[in-house]
């Protein structure tokens, strides 16, 4: 049997003392096409260093493609295609001479390049601007550049940081176009970092879950929903509301689970749009007063808050400062 | 870590050349300040006869030698120092995560420097031709490209060894102003170093440049103040001793 694209077993980093990765393992097979999903500062990014061989683990140890990534990085560079969260293009340059470069870079020979520039550049619909130069090209466009030249040099697996960070839209879904077409035509193993939901969701056919430098959760999308399983219900009723009121209302058919933070009580309810008139009578039965009703089917989002506690947001700017402790606790060991 | 990738060395240089010609602004500004030094010290001073320059010699086939010492050092340094943008940049990565080894990346970005550098010391001597250089022969001529080659594969490196230990830009201006322009002032390449006092004339012992700047004379003009084989000689080494210090700079350092 092959080895699996991607078997890491006890991966960490730790950055002075600051645990960024921790004890991570994790199993990626081929062909997947894998997601890691979490706060900005989760560690996601330095997970995807340490695969690249661009940062050595502090303990633990990974296989990518079969090639150890202490041992064997040569053998790992040459079986990936990265493309990193921030621009890493030649600005001077064309976008076919960024290619070439990059074809050189793998030895390929003129032919080869030229045959798969050609390829490349129609997968991500950049034929007509191959010898514009990449200071040019608008945000988007060097995007989708890039993850041509990722796939250049028909690595066996691609890795994409934040492939979609700050990009509109309409250029994020032709980017989840192109992510899905080369996973499906050319079969290559793909594993990104997002910290959008709806990309991993989208895209991933499994997600990681990843929250302080540890994998919270791994499963398709479709199973982490169902662990949800009902609808989320989200009343907005009055600061007063008291324990009997809360119980009245999960007491209601088809609640099964109640949580009040505040003035907003979160209800996982099956079948909710049954549910909703019933629990609004009860409500009002028990003297509580309902400023605002909302329901919505269970999302990534809320697996994420049901296993770390927190919305992704909130995890967000609890990671920002972790990143900034990080960062300033390096400054102090330069100087 | 120790092969060699050619087809890696010669996408790295190509990059370095397609840039150069790209950048025709940057080349005239970077060649615009030893051609101001040139014109102008070189009609200052061309009638003057100064201590210690043979008075067959003339200032200007003197001073040429040195601005193109100064072109070389200067546009060297810069080169190996460019790294700091491909960090900057990012472009670094692109570089870094390629099955390539870092020796190979070290070789091509000299190479790339160093020939772009010599180019710039060539287009230099234009002018200095004009102003009345007169270059002893062919011979002199393919010499002083040797001590071109030289005097840009040791500042290349130094620039390359002091980008490794850069973590940003910030550093680069004070390298330009505290290490490239007294080694530049410091070299004889406007004035002979036997008019410096003595203590300073050992300093300037000291300097790779002030052998670059005199292989030249010797070479192009065909006076010099040290023995053209010893010229050569601690150039070669300077240069040797440089490209290991910045190629074991750069295997050390963090991309990140």
């Amino acid at each position: 049997m092959d080895a699996p694209a991607i078997a890491a077993s006890g991966l960490t980093m730790r950055f002075n003392g600051f645990l960024a990765v921790d004890n991570v393992d994790l199993e990626i097979e081929r062909g997947e096409l894998f997601g890691l999903l979490g706060p900005n500062g989760a560690g996601k990014s330095t997970i995807i260093k340490m695969l690249t061989t661009m940062l050595r683990p502090s303990a633990g140890s990974a296989a990518v493609w079969g090639y150890d990534i202490k041992k064997e990085r040569d053998a790992v560079r040459s079986s990936i295609g990265v493309v990193f969260q921030d621009p890493s293009v030649d600005s001077q340059l064309s976008g076919r001479e960024n290619l070439d470069f990059h074809g050189r870079m793998y030895g390929m020979d003129r032919k080869t390049r030229s045959d798969r520039i050609a390829e490349v550049l129609e997968l991500v619909d950049l034929t007509d601007k191959a010898d514009v130069l990449m200071e040019d090209y608008s945000g988007g466009m060097q995007r989708r550049l890039e993850i041509a030249r990722g796939l250049m040099h028909h690595p066996s697996v691609l890795f994409l940081d934040e492939p979609t960070l700050g990009l509109d839209a309409q250029t994020r879904r032709y980017i989840w176009r192109y992510i899905e077409r080369m996973n499906e035509d050319e079969g290559v193993t793909v594993v990104l970092t997002t910290h959008y939901m709806e990309e991993a969701d989208h895209l991933c056919k499994r997600v990681a879950i990843i929250d302080q430098g540890k994998i919270v959760a791994l499963d398709s999308p479709e199973n982490l929903k169902d662990l949800i399983g009902a609808d989320i219900v989200t009343l907005e009723v009055d600061d007063s509301v008291t324990d009997d009121q809360v119980r009245a209302v999960s007491d209601v058919d088809g609640v099964e689970a109640a949580d009040r933070a505040g003035s907003i009580l979160t209800l996982s309810v099956d079948r909710s749009e049954a549910r909703i008139p019933e629990i609004v009578l009860s409500a009002s039965r028990a003297g509580l007063l309902i400023r605002s009703v909302s329901m919505h089917e269970p999302t990534l989002e809320d697996v994420f808050l049901k296993f770390t506690g927190k919305k992704i947001r909130e995890a967000e700017s609890a990671g920002a400062g972790r990143m900034a402790a990080v960062q300033s606790r390096m400054r102090t060991r330069r100087h | 870590m120790l092969q060699i990738n050619i087809y890696a060395i010669y996408s790295l240089w190509l990059r370095e050349m397609i840039r150069f010609f790209r950048l025709k602004s940057r080349v005239v500004g970077s060649l615009a300040p030893p051609f101001f030094f040139l014109a102008f010290l070189g009609f200052g001073f061309g009638s003057a006869a100064m201590p210690a320059i043979p008075e067959e010699v003339g200032y200007v086939s003197f001073l040429a030698p040195g601005i193109i010492g100064m072109t070389l050092l200067f546009s060297s340094t810069f080169g190996g120092l460019s790294m700091l943008w491909d960090r900057e940049f990012g472009f670094l990565r692109e570089i870094m995560v390629a099955p390539v080894s870092r020796l190979s990346i070290v070789i091509g970005r000299t190479a790339g420097g160093v020939t772009t550098a010599v180019l710039q010391g060539l287009i230099i001597l234009v002018p200095g031709v004009a102003m009345g250089l007169k270059i002893s022969g062919p011979a002199g001529l393919l010499l002083s490209l040797v001590f071109m080659l030289l005097i840009a594969t040791t500042f290349n490196s130094l620039g390359l060894a002091f980008a490794s230990r850069m973590k940003d830009m910030s550093g680069f201006s004070l390298i330009m102003n505290f290490m490239v322009f007294p080694l530049f002032l410091l070299s004889g390449a406007l004035f002979p170093i036997s008019n410096f006092p003595g203590w300073l004339q050992t300093l300037a012992l000291f300097n790779p440049l002030t052998y670059g700047v005199d292989g030249l004379r010797g070479s192009l003009v065909g006076v010099s103040a040290f023995p053209l084989a010893l010229d050569l000689l601690i150039l070669a080494f300077s240069s040797v001793a440089a490209l290991s210090l910045g190629a074991y700079l750069f295997e050390k350092s963090d991309v990140e």
